[in-house]
């Protein structure tokens, strides 16, 4: 096991993290701030990724078809909000699972219908295909390095605005205390609206960032989701700083487990036992780290402070 | 109260006669599908101990109709069909399995206690299909029923259906029976007020952790019916839509009622069955549906029945 082999593999584990990163931003703040739990924002990425890829055949452009396939997802996260889920923030949280679980069914079968089963894979435009040596003797795609360059100065901007704005600072208000803020004559429904398709955005940043690296298929969003619930319940509910740690924990254990449990066991157990155990160990891996961490701290890594 | 003992031993009563009318009628089809109804009927009746009497969300109970499925399938690949050993194997692996799970998820509230639950059982989800040896992503074939050595053949469709039937009233009079009792009534007050019940000297974790391994248990049963149902065992038995769908079952029949998760499971299976013959596309339909069936509907089907949804 060489060193640029090791040095690849973080770099994979980094840009799996920053996708979960994104999705998990984006069900943080839903939850934190409406005490929404939305199982649908898997879909929303889902919707991303699908729209992009009409959206680039259509224009024929890629950042165009990105451009409007994150205003696509925007548009059906705000619709989706106002139509279903507005009515669900006083309800419990099993209302909210269902209802939501409702929403999955909907929009994979609706994604089915329109482009199929199979799955689609996009071609990037040449610029993005290409490799570039960030240490000597390592060549990375352009493509993967993009993609954690754009997770991370997202996850700046969205710590500059969640805490340095005025819109921050209503979204931080409305998670303390909705009652109060509406008091100060605040739309708080309004706000919510837009929080929601901030983070339908995201997820459908992630969604169609994801689409050339995976494939493009109905049900894409359910596999990522519940990756992202295991990213939240390490990091604890309704905490930013906790989504960003927990997303880069849970990608580079994965993808280090992946790459490394197998050829690591064998020097331990006969290489027959390691050939079976490895694959199972490794996928099983995020979810033994998250019963560990709840073991030892109920709450998560960075409990949110307000109730 | 008379009225609703009338119509659920109707219920009853009907569900006796398919097996002979649907003989008669040469549409055999219709015990395989009540059969298959009833096995995740009784999936749902263990689900409604913890979700509806207990107030614990699991999101993750398909996990024990595979770890039973895969007791008896696993069991059956080594040779062993002795259908009471692999029951009972079915059953305690479950137990364990929801031992487990309970231990460090019971611990813990509300949304944290929905996605643990639910992450566990994608965890074993990813197991059944990593492990090659059992057909992995694929499953394997049941290639012999369990055996009751002449006791009952469960090649025989109608015998089978009949055992289903007798395990489905079982489990739900035993969930009746265990909610009625001193450990039923600790797990519904601390369901309406921990604080309370912790105030009177009852800490509810024991409690609630008891529940989830039986209601584990009860549901590895089911998969071992399941396994045997369809001859086939696939870690599909595990994926999270199916938890999903036995967690709508109880609501949609009426949380905390007895016959509500079973009335539950007949209606989704069968407007499944419906929707699914009419297009492929059936899900688009069903979806909206159940977002309908939450926000309008709260009191499930056994709310329909005389007496209201409360419980005896």
């Amino acid at each position: 096991m060489n060193a640029i082999l090791v040095f690849e593999q973080l770099l994979n584990g980094l840009q799996f993290g920053v996708m979960l990163f994104l999705m998990a931003a984006g069900l943080t703040l839903v939850f934190g701030i409406m005490n929404l739990v939305n199982l649908a924002h898997g879909s929303l990425y889902m919707v991303g990724a699908y729209l992009t890829v009409a959206a680039v055949q259509w224009t024929g452009s890629y950042p165009l078809g990105v451009l409007l396939g994150l205003l696509g997802t925007l548009l059906v996260g705000m619709l989706v909000e106002v139509v279903a889920l507005r009515t669900l923030y006083e309800r419990d949280h099993l209302d909210q699972v269902l209802a939501t679980f409702g929403l999955i069914l909907f929009f994979n079968e609706l994604i089915a219908m329109v482009w199929g089963r199979a799955a689609l894979y996009t071609t990037l435009p040449s610029y993005l295909q290409g490799h570039i040596e960030i240490i000597p003797g390592s060549i990375y795609p352009v493509y993967r390095a993009l993609v954690i360059g754009v997770g991370l100065v997202v996850g700046a901007v969205l710590w500059y605005v969640v805490a340095k704005t005025r819109l921050g600072m209503l979204i931080r208000a409305g998670a303390s205390n909705r009652t109060m803020v509406a008091a100060l004559g605040i739309n708080i429904r309004l706000l919510y609206t837009i929080v929601f398709g901030f983070g339908a955005a995201l997820a459908g940043l992630a969604g169609l960032m994801a689409g050339p690296i995976y494939a493009v298929q109905p049900g894409m969003g359910e596999l990522i989701l519940i990756q992202v619930f295991v990213v939240i319940v390490i990091g604890g509910i309704g905490s930013i700083r906790g989504a960003l740690v927990g997303s880069l924990v849970v990608g580079v254990v994965d993808t280090l487990g992946r790459a490394f449990l197998k050829p690591l066991l064998g020097h331990f157990i006969s290489p027959p036992a390691a050939e079976a155990a490895g694959p199972a160990l490794a996928s099983m891996l995020i979810y033994l780290l998250m019963a560990v961490v709840l073991a030892l701290r109920p709450a998560g890594l960075f409990p949110a402070k307000s109730g | 109260m008379r009225a609703r003992t009338l119509i659920l031993g109707s219920c009853v009563l009907l569900l006796l006669a398919v097996p002979p009318l649907a003989t008669l009628l040469g549409q055999l089809y219709y015990i395989d599908l009540l059969r298959r109804v009833m096995i995740f009927a009784i999936a749902a009746v263990s689900l409604n101990l913890i979700l509806g009497y207990g107030g614990l969300v699991s999101f993750g109970h398909a996990a024990y109709l595979g770890v039973g499925g895969y007791s008896v399938g696993i069991l059956a690949f080594y040779g062993v069909h002795n259908g009471w050993l692999q029951w009972a194997v079915a059953i305690g692996a479950s137990a364990l399995v929801a031992l487990v799970i309970g231990a460090i998820s019971v611990r813990t509230r509300g949304i944290y206690f929905i996605m643990i639950t639910l992450a566990f059982t994608q965890m074993l989800y990813y197991l059944g299909i990593s492990v090659e040896e059992y057909g992995g992503d694929d499953g394997m074939r049941l290639k012999v029923k369990s055996q009751f050595s002449g006791l009952i053949d469960l090649g025989d469709p109608v015998a089978f259906y009949y055992l289903v039937l007798a395990l489905l009233l079982v489990c739900i009079y035993l969930v009746h029976r265990l909610v009625h009792s001193r450990f039923g009534l600790v797990i519904r007050a601390a369901k309406s007020n921990e604080a309370r019940s912790r105030a009177i000297g009852f800490s509810p974790y024991p409690y609630q952790l008891a529940a989830f391994v039986i209601a584990g248990a009860m549901c590895g049963l089911a998969g071992a019916l399941l396994a045997n149902h369809t001859a086939y065992i696939a870690p599909a038995f595990m994926d999270w839509t199916r938890s999903g769908e036995i967690m709508f079952m109880v609501i949609l029949g009426g949380m905390a009622t007895a016959p509500g998760p079973a009335l539950g499971a007949f209606a989704l299976l069968i407007v499944e069955d419906l929707l699914a013959g009419w297009t492929q596309h059936w899900q688009v339909i069903l979806g909206p549906l159940l977002v309908l069936c939450v926000l309008f509907f709260k009191r499930g089907l056994a709310g329909l029945l005389p007496g209201g949804g409360k419980d005896g």
